[in-house]
């Protein structure tokens, strides 16, 4: 009988990478239905382009290169579907198609790969788009109204004024917007999932909620702090943000309090960039900018040593 | 107050598997091969030569310095002293002996009185940790006498499968609960725990009714959860303290002995007789008729399958220990020794590790590594061999228990990546 001879452990727990990308995508799901719902079917195009060519360029990358095709981890469909969720369902598709492109291509694969990738694929795709075709990416509909551009309730936080959308509307995703941030509850419910099943830890996506809402509420720009507390925390992508890009594994630090710094650095900044920036931004650079921070965070940050009174990485 | 450990994993148990028969059988092997290295420290030496006659019990090896005594564990002809397979040490002198099914056995030693004797007793009974680590009874006894104020009796067995120490407590718990009163006598400990886990009912409605009896011993239920029968996990969870880097459990003056150990610490001191059997488990999916057994050292894992109906024809690992830390063996014929607790026969796991290992940075590895270490970058440092890097990063802290390993989703080779880094650390630090 031929007995393997392999290290310990012998046994394996039933965790792997594309069950817990098929987990993301699930999670995204509540909230992609409501953009379709609310922007029509089209919504459902500009995220089918996006994964299409997400997981296209990735297949073709291993091709080019001669490396193992790792597109059956879904890892490259999450990006595309993230990066359709901040985009308007008026986008140009070939537009969703370039960010794609540029998302697998220069922030995942030239960076080593999966897991090696400094910033969020999605978001620095989003950027990109931003800063070459501000006009496609920033066009919203008002939901259910055929044609109508609209400001959306973020661009009148910029402003500032509160919107004219209730907050239960913004809550449930009444209001226009990017296909898949328009609805908190979705958003929550996705998350809420993603936490139930291990997924991901609430750490940055409460340090980062909550970080928003006590700025907004001690710096209020409203009458009412509560009120513009509210507002701030449901527009924009703050609920995506805080919820999927900021807890993307590979631009996230895996220290619980490097988590908690990250998620609480990607708040101020947020309030901070839409409080005074010229873009109604702040959560795409929030959280890019962490980014940048997270080696330096997981270093200074690591867990005290075991057995001793003082922290294990710094000596 | 309650403490817990760090970190951890709940991997599928599985124990139910050899408990399921009530029947604990002895083994009679017709041959046994005793190494006469079945601790940590020097070897032993063989006391006997080829031809001659030796009753059960009779001292067969011993040795200078951290070294205690090896016993035949049949009575029989010793048919060869030649190095043999060893299921954790590669090639080791051992004793065979052809067993002559008579059981004759030594005399058994006058019973200790003073704490000098039964320390002694313990040494010449061969006594060593027979939860795995296989340390020296005495010198652990003697390092701990007056230093410790917490006695603890490890019955976690957190490890799958293994059902070695719950049996131990259904079938034996008098000479455990004997053994700790005598160990609590030399040690001065201020508090005796028993610490098992609460996957153990059966073991536990037993100790619920006996241990009135022992006002001393202090019973405590730990939630089931793995490594908590590490030595290190185990007292942060009863005491919460922490060992220090590099230092043994006295440095905290916690003691932690297996319960195995605690009865054969009350037989040596009380019956006079020495270590020469064990409880074995042997499960897993790929044996017939997974149960426990009593063995006598030296018995071949060979005989053993036998005996539990033979091995299936997809297995594809058989491990002494268990499937969290124990070691795959190749050849079958290395025997069990005093720290063997389990063998255990596996098919291929549906969870295998995959061929292309890739890390997402999920951060897993970090929240269930009891020992607070940052496993995915040392990882990375290992395969960069950055040794400034690990030696930064503790790697020397890391228990090899496997519960990064066990979780990681990119089924990365973590600790044997470790064990490997671990070498090169200790080579660069030796020049």
């Amino acid at each position: 009988m031929n007995l393997t001879v392999a290290s310990s452990p012998h046994i394996r727990g039933n965790f792997r990478t594309n069950r817990i990308m098929l987990d993301v995508v699930l999670a995204l799901l509540p909230a992609l239905a409501v953009g379709a719902w609310k922007f029509g079917p089209r919504a459902l195009l500009v995220a089918l382009v996006c994964i299409v060519f997400a997981v296209g360029t990735e297949w073709l990358y291993s091709v080019l290169t001669k490396t193992r095709n790792t597109t059956p981890d879904i890892s490259a469909a999450v990006t595309g579907l993230l990066l359709a969720m901040t985009l308007p369902s008026t986008v140009p598709l070939w537009q969703g198609a370039v960010g794609s492109v540029f998302a697998i291509w220069v922030v995942k694969t030239l960076c080593g790969g999966l897991g090696q990738n400094v910033f969020n694929p999605a978001l620095a795709a989003r950027a990109f788009l931003l800063l070459i075709y501000p006009v496609g990416v920033t066009r919203y509909f008002v939901p259910g109204v055929d044609g109508v551009s609209a400001a959306t309730p973020l661009h009148h936080m910029v402003m500032p004024s509160l919107p004219e959308e209730s907050l239960l509307d913004m809550f449930l995703g009444n209001c226009p917007g990017s296909i898949g941030e328009i609805s908190a509850l979705a958003l929550l419910a996705g998350g809420g999932c993603l936490v139930w099943r291990k997924v991901i830890s609430p750490r940055i996506p409460l340090a980062y909620l909550g970080t928003v809402a006590v700025l907004t509420l001690l710096f209020s720009k409203a009458g009412n702090p509560l009120l513009w507390m509210g507002y701030s925390l449901l527009s924009g992508g703050v609920m995506l943000g805080a919820i999927f890009m900021a807890t993307d594994y590979a631009s996230s630090p895996v220290t619980a309090r490097g988590q908690l710094i990250y998620g609480i650095g990607c708040g101020a900044l947020t309030v901070l960039f839409r409080y005074y920036g010229l873009y109604p931004e702040g959560v795409t650079y929030a959280i890019l900018l962490m980014d940048a921070c997270v080696w330096t965070l997981d270093r200074y940050t690591a867990p005290r040593r075991f057995g001793t009174k003082e922290g294990g990485a710094i000596k | 107050m309650k403490h817990l450990f760090y970190g951890g994993v709940h991997p599928q148990y599985n124990k139910e598997m050899s408990t399921k028969g009530t029947v604990l059988r002895t083994i009679t092997p017709k041959q046994v091969v005793i190494p006469m290295q079945q601790h940590i420290g020097a070897p032993c030496t063989p006391l006997v030569s080829v031809g001659e006659h030796v009753l059960l019990g009779q001292k067969i090896g011993d040795g200078e310095g951290l070294c205690v005594p090896v016993h035949a564990s049949v009575s029989g002809t010793v048919a060869a002293i030649e190095p043999r397979p060893h299921p954790t040490a590669g090639l080791v002198t051992a004793v065979v002996i052809d067993n002559d099914f008579q059981d004759a056995e030594a005399p058994h030693s006058p019973l200790p009185q003073t704490q000098e004797e039964i320390l002694s007793a313990i040494r010449e009974a061969g006594i060593v940790g027979m939860g795995g680590a296989a340390f020296p009874g005495n010198a652990k006894a003697l390092s701990a006498m007056g230093n410790v104020d917490t006695l603890i009796a490890n019955a976690c067995e957190c490890e799958p499968y293994i059902t070695a120490d719950d049996v131990m407590l259904r079938t034996n718990l008098d000479q455990v609960l004997q053994g700790m009163m005598i160990l609590r006598e030399i040690l001065h400990s201020r508090r005796t725990v028993l610490a098992v886990e609460d996957n153990k009912a059966q073991a536990l409605e037993k100790i619920h009714a006996c241990i009135k009896d022992y006002p001393e011993i202090e019973l405590k239920v730990l939630p089931t959860r793995y490594p908590q029968g590490s030595e290190k996990q185990l007292i942060q969870a009863i005491t919460g303290r922490e060992v220090p880097p590099g230092k043994l459990p006295v440095s905290v003056e916690c003691a932690v002995f297996n319960v195995s150990t605690f009865a054969a610490i009350y037989r040596a001191v009380r019956l006079g007789t020495p270590l020469t059997r064990r409880i074995v488990t042997v499960s897993g999916e790929a044996i017939a008729e997974p149960q426990n057994f009593i063995v006598p050292i030296g018995t071949t894992f060979h005989d053993l399958i036998e005996q539990a109906g033979g091995l299936n024809d997809r297995t594809e690992r058989v491990i002494s220990g268990g499937p969290m830390m124990g070691k795959a063996q190749e050849d079958l014929s290395v025997p069990v020794v005093k720290a063997t607790n389990s063998i255990l026969c596996l098919m291929k796991d549906k969870n295998a590790a995959a061929e292309n290992p890739v890390c997402l940075r999920c951060g897993k590895c970090v929240a269930v590594c009891p020992m607070r270490l940052q496993p995915l970058y040392l990882y990375r440092f290992v395969n960069a061999e950055r040794l400034d890097e690990l030696d930064r990063l503790n790697i020397m802290d890391c228990i090899e228990c496997g519960s990064c390993s066990f979780t990681c989703p990119g089924k990365l080779p973590l600790v044997e990546r470790f064990r490997h880094g671990k070498k090169l650390l200790k080579e660069a630090n030796a020049k």
